[in-house]
């Protein structure tokens, strides 16, 4: 994407070079950015943890995609004129039918499937009659854009109404009383589809009233298949990810390179408010026990358990967890009550914020390490060498002194699970925001 | 199943959202020729992509001498835009490559 704001924005003659696990990516992003003629060329997957001598010989070599020369394609991209011919691929006017045209109920499970709307598993067909039953359990007009979604930084985003919400909320298997944390998902703009090689799922808490007027479930199993609204609600947000974002196809607009598991569901529950014994997460974030709220986190990559809080070596045992997570993926603590008030047991941690502070001092490595991780220079080095805050003064730690792996406003705290035993583990995640569900009523 | 009306055609709605209107975007004039050009090397800090362009400024000085490369990084991590560093290239150098990028 930079390589065509450089080349059309700023007028220079611009050629990229991306390895070939991108083709697919590469071509669909320069359609959608109407530059069908960028000039790109491929080298092979991976260039991390090459040697000098083997990536010369990647420059040396060919395209894996085209089987010519590296470097007479580049040389080709900034010299030769364009044709024109190929602008013609971008279709300039598009618009998505409201219906899908009338089939037998098996081939249109089929087509659903074969088009890449479903998440593989079988869904409810979104007929006229279960999309108006949805669309009735909020005051907001069917044709209302409610949003507007992408699956990366580097793709465009696409337009939705509250109309089409339903009709994914439906495909997922949701009830109608569902729509409103439904709903404020969709607005919140935060995919649960998300392109990454990282291959990301999100992670849904609702709070408030809500929970219980739909019956969801904050305590035992309360993250697992045993509730028909954290399922339904947290399939429904995948599904309206990939499908009012433009897709989620691999190897096009999803690279995640393993996949994530947790995607299926979206980590969708309620907090146990009834059983914490600290203020809702909602109330951290600015609002009031009573309002009904959803708050969506992504990542969830990366996660470390345990039981109990230990009383001689509690401190070394979270400090050995929070070393073993993905220090750039900052921690959320999933708490069952028993182990929340062993925290204030042993630590003191009489509010959220004191046990944070604990957690923010603690998550210490040596600079040395921590500066090493592949994802630390991908995504902090930069900002660190030019001098963004505290980045750049972490930077200059000697290599065996402990820095912070986290930033305290990073580390966050949710109470859920049904006391059967005090398990609780940590997700590596980064909050993204707290949307109100009372607004979609 | 549906509606009770298997074997019967039925309607239903398309679950897809609405795409962007494209606009189409001219690319730069290209160069007649590299000799004596500054052609900028842009390193997007992503996944040893440095390490990757200076195996390219050594095959331009090996077997193209007469083009000036340029090394640049990208100001920050490489999914923000970078137009100040735009703004360099354009107004110093003739030409970029960027990469290795996603």
């Amino acid at each position: 994407m930079h390589a065509i704001a450089l080349d059309s924005k700023y007028g220079v003659p611009t050629v990229a070079i991306h390895t070939n696990a991108f083709e697919k990516a590469v071509q669909s992003v320069t359609r959608m950015h109407g530059m069908a003629e960028a000039r790109y060329t491929f080298v092979p997957q991976p260039v991390m943890g090459k040697t000098a001598e083997q990536l010369r010989a990647y420059v040396d070599g060919k395209s894996p995609i085209s089987g010519r020369p590296v470097m007479q394609e580049v040389i080709e991209g900034l010299t030769r004129p364009a044709e024109g011919d190929r602008i013609k691929e971008v279709k300039f006017e598009r618009s998505t039918p409201r219906l899908v045209d009338s089939d037998t109920d098996e081939n249109l499970h089929r087509s659903f499937l074969d088009n890449n709307w479903t998440d593989t598993l079988p869904i409810v067909l979104p007929t006229e009659k279960r999309v108006s039953e949805m669309l009735a359990h909020t005051s907001r007009k069917p044709d209302e854009v409610a949003g507007h979604m992408r699956s990366n930084q580097f793709r465009q985003h696409w337009e939705f109404t509250v109309e089409k919400i339903a009709v994914n909320a439906v495909m997922a298997g949701a009830r109608p009383e569902y729509f409103p944390v439904i709903l404020a998902l969709a607005s919140s703009g935060v995919s649960a589809r998300g392109s990454t090689t990282s291959s990301m799922a999100a992670m849904v808490v609702v709070n408030g009233p809500i929970r219980d007027e739909i019956e969801m479930n904050s305590g035992t199993g309360a993250m697992a298949p045993y509730n028909h609204a954290n399922a339904t609600i947290g399939r429904a947000y995948g599904l309206l990810s990939q499908n009012l974002q433009g897709g989620s196809l691999p190897g096009d607009s999803y690279m995640g390179s393993q996949g994530n598991g947790l995607a299926y569901g979206s980590v969708t529950f309620a907090e146990n408010e009834e059983r914490s014994p600290w203020a809702p997460f909602h109330v951290r974030h600015g609002f009031k026990p009573t309002d009904s709220t959803v708050s969506i986190f992504t990542g969830c990559r990366s996660t470390a358990f345990t039981l109990g809080v230990r009383e001689k070596y509690w401190r070394e045992h979270v400090r050995s967890m929070l070393r073993g997570m993905d220090a750039h993926s900052a921690p959320t603590f999933l708490l069952d009550p028993i182990a929340a008030r062993q925290f204030i047991d042993r630590g003191g941690f009489d509010t959220k914020e004191k046990m944070i502070e604990w957690v923010y001092e603690n998550a210490l490595m040596p600079a040395g390490e921590y500066w090493d991780y592949q994802l630390i220079q991908n995504y902090i080095y930069p900002r660190a060498t030019f001098g963004e805050e505290p980045y750049a003064s972490k930077l200059k730690a000697a290599p065996d002194e402990m820095v912070h792996m986290f930033k305290p406003e990073e580390i966050h705290i949710v109470v859920v699970g049904g006391e059967t035993n005090g398990y609780w583990r940590i997700m590596g995640c980064n909050y993204q925001k707290t949307v109100s569900v009372d607004a979609w009523r | 199943m549906a509606d009770g009306t298997i074997g019967t055609h039925l309607s239903v709605l398309n679950p897809v959202g609405f795409p962007p209107k494209i606009t189409p975007k001219a690319m730069a004039p290209r160069l007649e020729s590299l000799d004596g050009k500054t052609i900028y090397l842009v390193d997007p800090r992503f996944d040893d992509s440095g390490l990757f362009l200076r195996q390219v400024e050594n095959w331009f000085a090996e077997h193209m001498p007469s083009v000036k490369t340029k090394l640049v990084e990208m100001s920050s991590v490489y999914t923000k835009d970078d137009p100040k560093t735009w703004e360099m290239i354009k107004a110093n150098g003739d030409g970029a490559i960027i990469g290795v990028g996603h």
